[in-house]
């Protein structure tokens, strides 16, 4: 790790897989940032990430992996930022791989690339095995098992760091502890530091999503305005070495700091707050207090650690079959009538006449849709988009749902437009937990 | 003069959704800290089974968060299943927090000038 300053400056350079491009590029340019950390991976993420490693010629990383890696490869050769990523998903090898060569044609020299293994826990995975959400076992599921991932700690990152790695690129890491192996790394802070490793992971939570703590997620035109959204910057983190943290941006992007963005997201995706747990430290969130500095800096204090907990979670994947969609709209007067009666058009086609046994769902968009159909029920929409959802492991099932849809066109009510439908495959996740010490983690060095 | 009024609580509040499985965490928070007594009288348990009994199958917790003038409400199963699982568009259940935000709250009339 590179030693800047006494305080340790990390920036978010993706939030989510999807996520953007440039905010990193301008945060390394202008961040004076000793590491970025790049979080791409969610429950479904992997699951995906192990389906495609094993179609012909797939790979199991994140797609975005090459276009991030030569865009960002260079900027942090010339900075001295340390480049941590989840983004080798289901091969954590094969990306640091790949990126090796892509570090190899952008002639960077030799960069220390280390690949992180071990959180894919398959081989520990029994039939009789507990799942904790459904709270039946991995045999009860009776669906084909596509992964299982271990979510590992910061001290499978910090050997790597004090080995003088560039580049860290892991599978499955508990999203806080990818930036607080860059902490403990710098400041030295053992594995039972409980009240330093809650702060770090409290800086690594809030820094986690990206943008949702520098105003993304956020605006409510009228009520929370957010300058330059287009241009929102992704959020750095100062750290100091007894674990207090500021939360703040470039001056240059848009965006905002303040106790309001912090505060959505100190406590999004928390339960207990007084209990968060990772697999490096139980920490409590409950207690937190949020210092506005103005200026988008915002300090956090507060937190309390301790022990963490004997298990480790893990997510377990399973082939959750198709999932098929279909839209048709109705708009003018009586649009939502006309749209109910093909919905009901719909539901009697699929029963009567294709005996369709499988889980479905209607939603009148324009009127009730998401979970608005919990509150109120507009009547007065002019402008309605009927949509029929089914999940099945039967492809002609899904298929005959595209069919009756489209042929709503000319059989069903009058006026309906604009069909569009599609079959995407479908995964479901459920966790469990394993014991601690049956995980082994190793550190591979390209 | 004193006088009780219903208001939406997205008057006096903001709020951000998450999920994890089939749990929803709603995290919201109030705008000036004399709203804080309203909102965690207001938004309970039984309020919001009361309001969404229909959609969440589970146990609802409420946390109080006094140093953040906030509350944090945890649905469980609230999510069809969650995003692997449910049909919904909004597998994740981020349309909750406006959900929330919709419910009207009691607050006295001379409550709502802000703070000086």
């Amino acid at each position: 790790m590179p030693n800047h300053t006494d305080i340790l400056r990390i920036g978010t350079g993706a939030g989510f897989s999807s996520d953007r491009l440039d905010p990193a590029m301008e945060l390394v340019e202008h961040g004076s940032l000793d590491a970025i950390i790049f979080e791409c991976l969610g429950e479904r993420t992997m699951a995906f990430a192990h389906r495609d490693m094993q179609l012909a010629n797939g790979t199991g990383y994140n797609p975005l992996l090459a276009k991030r890696m030569s865009h960002l490869l260079p900027l942090c050769n010339r900075h001295n930022t340390c480049l941590i990523t989840n983004m080798g998903a289901a091969d954590p090898l094969a990306a640091a791989v790949r990126t090796s060569d892509i570090a190899a044609n952008c002639q960077l020299g030799h960069l220390n690339i280390a690949a992180i293994l071990g959180d894919n826990v398959t081989h520990l995975i029994t039939p009789d095995l507990e799942l904790i959400e459904p709270g039946c076992t991995v045999a009860e599921i009776q669906r084909p098992m596509i992964g299982a991932n271990a979510y590992l700690g910061s001290q499978s990152i910090t050997p790597a760091l004090t080995r003088g790695a560039d580049v860290v690129i892991t599978g499955r890491v508990a999203d806080p502890s990818l930036f607080l192996a860059p902490m403990q790394a710098h400041f030295g802070w053992g594995d039972h530091d409980w009240q330093q490793l809650a702060d770090g992971t409290v800086a690594g939570h809030l820094m986690e999503c990206a943008a949702q703590v520098t105003g993304g997620y956020f605006a409510d035109p009228g009520f929370k305005e957010v300058e330059q959204l287009a241009r929102v910057g992704f959020p750095i983190a100062e750290i100091s070495c007894d674990g207090s943290v500021v939360i703040t941006k470039l001056p240059t992007t848009g965006g905002r700091v303040d106790s309001l963005t912090v505060k959505e997201q100190l406590y999004y995706e928390v339960h207990d707050p007084s209990a968060y747990i990772t697999p490096d430290v139980i920490a409590d969130f409950s207690m937190i207090e949020l210092n506005d500095q103005g200026d988008d800096r915002v300090r956090v204090c507060g937190a309390k650690g301790r022990e963490r907990t004997e298990t480790l979670k893990v997510t377990v994947a399973f082939d959750g079959g198709h999932l098929a969609e279909a839209e048709v709209s109705y708009a003018g007067p009586g649009a939502l009538n006309r749209a109910r009666l093909a919905g009901e058009i719909i539901t009697q086609r699929l029963d009567e006449v294709h005996g369709s046994v499988d889980k479905r769902r209607i939603d009148l968009i324009g009127a009730a849709s998401l979970h608005a159909s919990a509150g109120k029920f507009s009547q007065n929409s002019t402008d309605i988009r009927l949509r029929c959802a089914l999940r099945t492991s039967d492809y002609e099932e899904a298929a005959n749902l595209l069919w009756e849809m489209e042929a709503l066109l000319c059989c069903g009510p009058a006026g309906g437009a604009g069909y569009r439908g599609h079959i995407t495959p479908s995964v479901l996740t459920y966790s469990a937990l394993l014991e601690r010490d049956r995980i082994k983690t190793t550190v591979e060095f390209i | 003069m004193k006088e009780r009024l219903s208001i939406s609580l997205r008057q006096i509040a903001h709020a951000r959704a998450g999920d994890k499985g089939n749990r929803s965490n709603v995290g919201v928070f109030v705008y000036e800290p004399k709203h804080y007594t309203t909102l965690i009288r207001e938004i309970t348990p039984e309020r919001l089974k009361y309001e969404f009994g229909n959609l969440v199958r589970g146990e609802v917790r409420c946390y109080p968060l006094p140093k953040v003038h906030g509350l944090n409400v945890v649905m469980d199963r609230a999510l069809e299943g969650g995003v692997n699982e449910s049909l919904n568009l909004d597998g994740h259940g981020k349309s909750w927090s406006f959900l929330i935000l919709d419910l009207k709250v009691g607050i006295d009339s001379n409550n709502l000038e802000p703070n000086e």
